[in-house]
């Protein structure tokens, strides 16, 4: 094989790899976004754990990204181009697999940048872009599914309906807990979620049960 | 005289300490027209004023000592000072009265709008504003809009005045739900910072002044702050309209000088129709207190503060022998946990549920009193307003002044045999 | 940071989530519906990392610290 040729595959295979790390990761940031806000978690774990992890894991998600875009526009057996990695569907190579994966990009950098500038922005702005990452994900997913040419190895497969199933139990999840805002919507640290309970009754009577 | 101020002595029907100043002499219902108001008190030129007049003015108000008639006590002069150093202010009138049980604002409204629009006009001209809204209750919105109507046939006016009928909840009242109501119609308070004087109505630096408390600024103008003085205490100077009502001979809105003794209130309201056992001071964020300690002190902050207590937003009520203090605070404080804005925890859930354990201590059912008190320990500072701090004001002296009927609850029995309530609740609104 | 500092919530955007009680037990305990009662007075030297970090950590942006220049009361 050519040095150019084991080059190119070299890339590829970290391409590659780092897409199916990226969708790992991807749906753990997703999966500990939804926990951190419905406080549907295990007992011992403080709720600001999920926060931190899901911001940290984010970021970390970044430096991942960057080798996957890289390895992929600078393998020279493909012509993505430059501006493939902002602009979406301009790719000559794979235009609509390329394509999702830059819109993912696109969705998911809307909704980074607006969380670092979160204090800047305000409640509001902030969460309304924030819902973007419902549909980064499943745009990501696609983008791993037409893209990626590794769904013959059996544990890729298994990584994929992993992360799906994770990712569906999470926005089941996220549904079931309601899109209520204001007080009322939160819950005491480690408890289940209250979203269809009257706190006020249940808290009442316990308070007096406990004398 | 001193400078700055309209050089006219007052009239003989105005001399400096007779009282009513606000309000008009007889026991009328009707409002004095423009001519009659101009006839009783005097004109007043508020248009076109120039810098050193408001300053000297401002400076007048200072010295009267006048302080807001809304409840929440503040020198009037600071206020006016503030938002007049702002860009564009604008002036409301604040005439909401959410209080059911207070009238003042009211009364004061349909027997004397002209003064308080004087007041409004005048205040926006010292603080550099070009419109005054005033936001009034629904049944005196008609007498309100005829007097502004007449106003503008008159043409004397500069400021437009804008009128405005206020929401109907308790909360509406509070100077931020106002400035929210007449911007988003929605009479909720807002979050502070900013302060409404720095950042309000439209963004702009925002003056709210109760009616009444615009209604003595149109007066002090007038006659300046010594007359203003020479009713009242020295360190509360002026008169104050007061809601007298419950176990009197005839529930009136009066205007007594700030110290009058409340023995002395009440013999303006005929007099109790029986010894009252106890009295509601201030409005539903003020205290009880007990009659017999009471009767004799002044109606004023000073006067009252060692009983705990305060004029508040001038209400009076007389609580009878027949009734109990208990059952009657337990359905003021549901209707007021039902009032909440419901924006912040600690009053949705708060309130609620003290209003739940007083209702049961209330009906005699076992009851917590410790729960009870460590929420209304964390009842205060943590709300956007100060709605949970005056309700839980209002248990803590209700358990305070009727502890005897705790322990009679506790037994099973209760000394209200009375079948009509005292303090007016409205109905509970449907969830 | 100077010393003075207060940590303050915003009691409308607050929804009881509890974060913040997590990460500063020292100053910020919970009622019994989950809103934040803040212990009153200056955040001690000791905890101002902690203090940053609610700040952050709180999923409505309801904390906030005030140095004492900007809340000194003005007319």
């Amino acid at each position: 094989m050519s040095a150019a040729a084991a080059g190119s595959q070299g890339l590829w295979f970290v391409s590659r790899a780092s897409g199916l790390v990226l969708l790992v990761l991807f749906s753990v940031v997703v999966v500990l976004g939804v926990a951190a806000r419905t406080g549907a978690a295990p007992r011992h774990w403080p709720r600001f754990v999920f926060v931190e992890l899901h911001r940290t894991l984010a970021l970390f998600l970044i430096a991942f990204l960057a080798l996957h875009v890289l390895t992929a526009i600078l393998d020279p057996f493909v012509s993505i181009g430059w501006a493939a990695t902002v602009l979406p569907f301009v790719s000559g190579y794979r235009t609509l697999a390329i394509g999702l994966g830059t819109l993912a990009v696109d969705l998911g950098g809307a909704v980074l940048l607006t969380s670092v500038a979160r204090k800047r922005l305000g409640f509001r702005a902030w969460r309304a872009v924030h819902w973007l990452a419902y549909l980064a994900w499943p745009t990501a997913l696609a983008h791993s599914l037409t893209a990626g040419n590794d769904l013959g190895i059996w544990w890729v497969v298994v990584i994929e309906w992993g992360c799906a199933a994770a990712v569906a139990t999470a926005v089941l999840a996220r549904l079931m807990a309601g899109i209520r805002h204001g007080p009322g919507s939160g819950t005491p640290a480690g408890q289940p979620s209250a979203a269809f309970e009257r706190v006020t009754e249940r808290v009442t009577e316990r308070a007096r049960t406990h004398r | 005289m001193t400078r700055g101020t309209d050089s006219r002595r007052p009239r003989a029907g105005q001399a400096a300490d007779q009282l009513p100043r606000l309000l008009p002499a007889d026991s009328g219902t009707g409002s004095s027209g423009l001519a009659d108001h101009i006839d009783r008190y005097g004109p007043l030129r508020s248009a076109g004023l120039s810098r050193q007049r408001r300053e000297a003015l401002i400076d007048e108000v200072d010295r009267s000592g006048l302080t807001g008639r809304g409840g929440a006590g503040f020198p009037a002069a600071r206020k006016l000072a503030a938002v007049a150093a702002g860009h564009a202010p604008i002036v409301v009138a604040n005439g909401t009265e959410g209080e059911p049980a207070s009238c003042k604002d009211k009364v004061l409204l349909a027997r004397s709008p002209q003064l308080v629009l004087d007041g409004a006009v005048l205040a926006a001209e010292i603080a550099g504003a070009s419109q005054a809204v005033i936001v009034v209750h629904h049944s005196v919105r008609e007498v309100v809009d005829a007097a502004a109507a007449e106003r503008t046939q008159a043409g004397a006016d500069r400021v437009r005045i804008r009128v405005m009928t206020a929401a109907d909840r308790f909360v509406a009242g509070e100077a931020s739900a106002v400035v929210h109501w007449i911007e988003d119609g929605v009479p909720t308070p807002t979050r502070k910072p900013p302060r409404i004087s720095e950042r309000g109505l439209g963004g702009r630096p925002t003056l709210v002044h109760n009616v009444e408390t615009l209604a003595h600024l149109a007066l002090i103008a007038r006659y300046g702050a010594s007359w203003f003085r020479a009713v009242g205490t020295p360190a509360e100077p002026g008169s104050m309209l007061v809601t007298i009502l419950g176990a009197v001979n005839q529930p009136c809105v009066c205007e007594i000088a700030i110290g009058t003794s409340l023995q002395e209130a009440l013999g303006l309201a005929g007099g109790a129709s029986a010894r009252p056992q106890a009295l509601l001071l201030g409005g539903y964020y003020g205290s009880w207190v007990d009659m017999a300690a009471a009767q004799a002190m002044p109606f004023s902050s000073e006067g009252l503060a060692f009983l705990g207590a305060g004029p508040g937003a001038g209400l009076i009520a007389a609580l009878p022998q027949d009734a109990c203090g208990l059952a009657e605070t337990a359905r003021v404080v549901r209707y007021l946990a039902d009032e909440s804005a419901r924006q912040c925890g600690p009053c949705l859930f708060g309130l609620d549920a003290i209003a739940r354990e007083l209702q049961r201590l209330a009906e005699g059912r076992t009851s917590d009193l410790s729960l009870l008190r460590r929420w209304l320990g964390q009842a205060g500072g943590r709300g956007a307003c100060s709605h949970p701090d005056g309700a839980a004001g209002l248990v803590r002296s209700a358990l305070d002044v009727f502890k005897p009927e705790l322990g009679q609850h506790a037994q099973g029995w209760c000394r209200g045999t009375r079948t009509a309530n005292v303090l007016p609740v409205p109905p509970r609104r449907q969830p | 940071m100077t010393a003075g500092t207060r940590l303050l919530a915003d009691p409308i955007a607050c929804d009881g989530r509890g974060l913040c009680a997590e990460i500063l037990p020292e100053l910020i305990t919970l009622d019994d519906w989950g809103f934040p009662v803040i212990r009153d007075g200056d955040v001690p030297g000791r905890l101002t990392a902690e203090a940053r970090e609610a700040v952050r950590v709180c999923p409505k942006l309801a904390l906030r610290l005030e140095s004492p220049a900007k809340a000194s009361p003005r007319p």
